[in-house]
């Protein structure tokens, strides 16, 4: 590990991480359950932290210390908080009160396998070109760069294959987990006060995405997209 | 200054959010601050124009460039705040008013914010902020399933029936409007996420030559530009071309567009077109800026020429057969935005100048567009561009205003459109691009044909015999709303003075902003 990039603690930290973080990405993938969806892209987020606080320590930048409570306070606490609350305890019409919200399982426009094989493929693609940019120095470890390269591409092959709502939804948090990872790795030093905006700005964002879920559940009495066909040409 | 134009439309929303009867207070309110808003961007014009060409405060920094962007919304918001006024006076409970003007204002806020930011990362929390905003307002003909349920399915229906927006009854139209607001939200994040990894490389560019505290500004990116490393900042442009892209309505990442223009209530969709997607695009130029002092202005152009002529190409030809109204100028929206993408692909100055006119003229052109077009879907009850029929005789001023912008858009000789576009294809020969230059001609003149045929349709044709009682010609000429005709006849004569003859404060404008943007070169 850390091949190319910084030697030591971090950079061992940071392709641990980042290794991880991509693994729980293909764990989104297949994936059944909203609630266990959840609960990965909470694991992910925790990961993310971690890793701020090691290169706040390796690094000596205090503030990032700041930043990683508070994107574990939102990501791993407050965006799962939200999610479960306006997905799985709804008192959207078509929903019975204290049910468990329809499972997702059946949403795959490939079935298991291929999507799975097509992520792996779109993961080496994302890995070998971020890998390839030659964006290294001293301060940025190569093979962590090329991970969060592998985790977009796979964020958005989740997005694709995935017909539901919720899916798609997590797919892009996970999409702004991977970017983290990149700002963490190549920005560390980006100035606090942004890293907060960005942070808030996430969470607007998944209150809007979970109002638009609730209604369109509202409309189409499902969590599947297959039926989003109205609108074309 | 700068701050009165961030806290007006601001204080404005929070007023429309709080008022005890949006009914009564919330268009006023909306009016008096779309108009402020206009009358601060204007006077910043004079001091861009005379000093040191550019005003700051603190995070905010307005240059000419912003100012071309600013002039475009906060014209588009005034406009817009009067045509609503008359567009939402029939068949709207107050929960739907009340969220419609917050929201209506926060969006001009957001969007009179991005050109305003100093630092890349502000400009993409701004832009993400448009997103998330315009969002909800595309979703709010989805009514009452968003929030608690109840309460407006009355008004819904009964504005259907009245001959509201709504096609085949309120139910169908909220099912739409739900997947548009759905597709737009989750398109337009996925590509902000490509800006926001852009933004990140252009931070790891910057930080690799400026130490200290770099926020992202854009003015130390510029003046370091040759010696910022060559690998990230092209990365960042080509992510952030794409990300950006994709809000402006670029091929292939356009996909969103057709259809949240199409749902949304018809103000909104003439703030998406005139107003969002040029946001979006300035959001690009920042960016162009970066990287034509750090690498040459030659791999962004081609960037941006290859965007542009797909994009034009593509809606060109997606023009022909649309049998609704308003995705029809959706599609014409990617194509003047391809426009846009070419003329900075072209490089020249002139080219560079008839861009930023072209922004200008679009935005009233295309904001009259769709406030005709309003006012058609109200009086016909339908989007579909078979059930209007005879427009012209229905609609005694809006029909042929309709007509007017719609022309105007396909470039006809007294509007700003004809002159920016001729100015863009003069560039694209200057520089030597004979090939594009030519396919802009035809990609445009595909658009015109499409544009006025069916326009024409519209306003001029017959009513069919063997059509639906809805489409049949209403029994009463006349107009629904003089709120809906005073702000068209303000945007043609806009575009008018733009053709004819632009005052002498905007050239002087734009050509700062040329200079800007290195079009001296």
């Amino acid at each position: 590990m850390g091949v190319g990039g910084a030697p030591g603690v971090y950079g061992d930290a940071a392709d641990v991480a980042a290794a991880l973080m991509l693994l729980l990405e293909f764990g989104l993938l297949r994936q059944a359950l909203i609630r266990d969806q959840v609960r990965l892209y909470a694991a992910q987020s925790a990961l993310i932290s971690v890793l701020a606080i090691v290169i706040a320590a390796d690094r000596n930048l205090p503030e990032l210390y700041a930043l990683a409570g508070l994107s574990a306070a939102l990501k791993v606490v407050a965006v799962p908080w939200v999610v479960r609350r306006l997905l799985l305890r709804p008192r959207a019409p078509g929903w019975r009160a204290g049910e468990e919200a329809p499972g997702v399982a059946g949403s795959y426009t490939l079935n298991v396998a291929s999507a799975v094989l097509a992520s792996i493929a779109l993961a080496a693609f994302g890995f070998f070109s971020f890998g390839s940019f030659h964006v290294s120095a001293s301060t940025a470890p190569v093979t962590a760069l090329a991970l969060a390269g592998a985790m977009v591409f796979v964020a958005f092959g989740l997005m694709i294959v995935r017909r539901d709502v919720a899916s798609q939804a997590i797919g892009f948090f996970s999409l702004e987990n991977a970017i983290s990872l990149a700002a963490l790795v190549l920005a560390a030093g980006m100035p606090l006060i942004l890293e907060t905006a960005f942070l808030f700005d996430l969470l607007v964002a998944v209150v809007v995405f979970g109002m638009l879920i609730r209604a369109h559940h509202a409309k189409a009495e499902s969590m599947s997209t297959a039926d989003l066909t109205r609108l074309r040409g | 200054m700068l701050l009165a134009i961030l806290i007006v439309p601001f204080a404005a929303a929070v007023a429309c959010g709080l008022a005890p009867s949006p009914r009564r207070v919330a268009p006023a309110v909306t009016v008096v601050s779309g108009i402020a808003s206009l009358g601060l961007v204007m006077a910043l014009v004079p001091g861009t124009v005379r000093a040191g060409g550019q005003a700051e405060f603190g995070y905010l920094k307005a240059d000419a460039i912003s100012l071309v962007f600013l002039l475009a919304t906060a014209f588009l918001y005034a406009a817009l705040a009067v045509y609503s006024v008359g567009y939402l006076r029939h068949g709207h409970g107050d929960r739907y008013l009340r969220r419609f003007h917050a929201g209506f204002n926060l969006f001009a806020w957001s969007m009179l914010a991005a050109p305003l930011m100093s630092s890349l990362a502000l400009l993409w929390i701004a832009v993400e902020v448009t997103t998330i905003v315009s969002a909800l307002l595309v979703a709010l003909e989805a009514g009452p399933a968003k929030g608690s349920e109840g309460g407006e399915a009355g008004p819904a229906e009964g504005g259907a029936a009245e001959g509201g927006a709504a096609e085949g009854g309120a139910a169908e139209g909220g099912a739409s409007a739900a997947e548009a607001a759905w597709k737009y939200v989750l398109i337009a994040s996925a590509g902000l996420g490509l800006a926001l990894l852009g933004t990140i490389f252009a931070y790891y560019a910057g930080s690799r030559v400026l130490s200290g505290h770099f926020d992202l500004s854009v003015a130390p990116l510029i003046a370091a530009g040759p010696r910022l490393p060559h690998a990230p900042v092209m990365l960042a442009f080509v992510l952030a071309t794409l990300g950006y892209g994709t809000k402006v309505g670029l091929f292939p990442v356009h996909t969103w567009l057709p259809d949240a223009h199409s749902e949304a209530p018809a103000p909104v969709s003439a703030l998406l077109s005139g107003a969002l997607l040029a946001t979006s695009f300035y959001a690009i130029l920042r960016f162009y800026q970066i990287t034509a002092t750090s690498v040459g202005s030659a791999f962004p152009r081609d960037v941006l020429l290859a965007f542009g002529v797909a994009s034009l190409l593509l809606a060109a030809l997606y023009v022909f057969g649309q049998r609704d109204v308003k995705r029809l100028l959706a599609y014409s929206s990617i194509e003047h935005m391809g426009i846009c993408a070419i003329a900075v692909g072209f490089g020249a100055p002139i080219a560079l100048a008839g861009m930023l006119l072209h922004v200008l003229a679009h935005a009233a052109a295309k904001g009259n567009a769709f406030m005709g077009a309003g006012v058609l879907t109200v009086k016909y009850g339908t989007k579909r561009i078979g059930g209007i029929r005879g427009g012209l005789r229905a609609l005694p001023w809006s029909g042929p205003l309709f007509g007017f912008a719609v022309f105007a858009l396909s470039a006809m000789p007294p509007s700003g459109i004809f002159r920016s576009e001729f100015q863009i294809v003069a560039g694209g020969l200057a520089s030597g691009s004979y090939a594009v230059a030519a396919a802009l001609v035809a990609g445009v003149t595909l658009a015109f044909f499409a544009l006025s045929t069916e326009a024409t349709g519209m306003l001029l044709a017959r009513p069919a015999r063997s059509l639906s009682a809805a489409a049949r010609e209403p029994a009463d000429p006349g107009e629904p709303s003089a709120w809906m005709v005073v702000p068209v006849v303000a945007g043609t004569v806009a575009l008018v003075v733009l053709g004819l003859h632009p005052p002498g404060e905007l050239t002087d404008l734009i050509a700062r902003a040329v200079t800007e943007l290195g079009g001296t070169r």
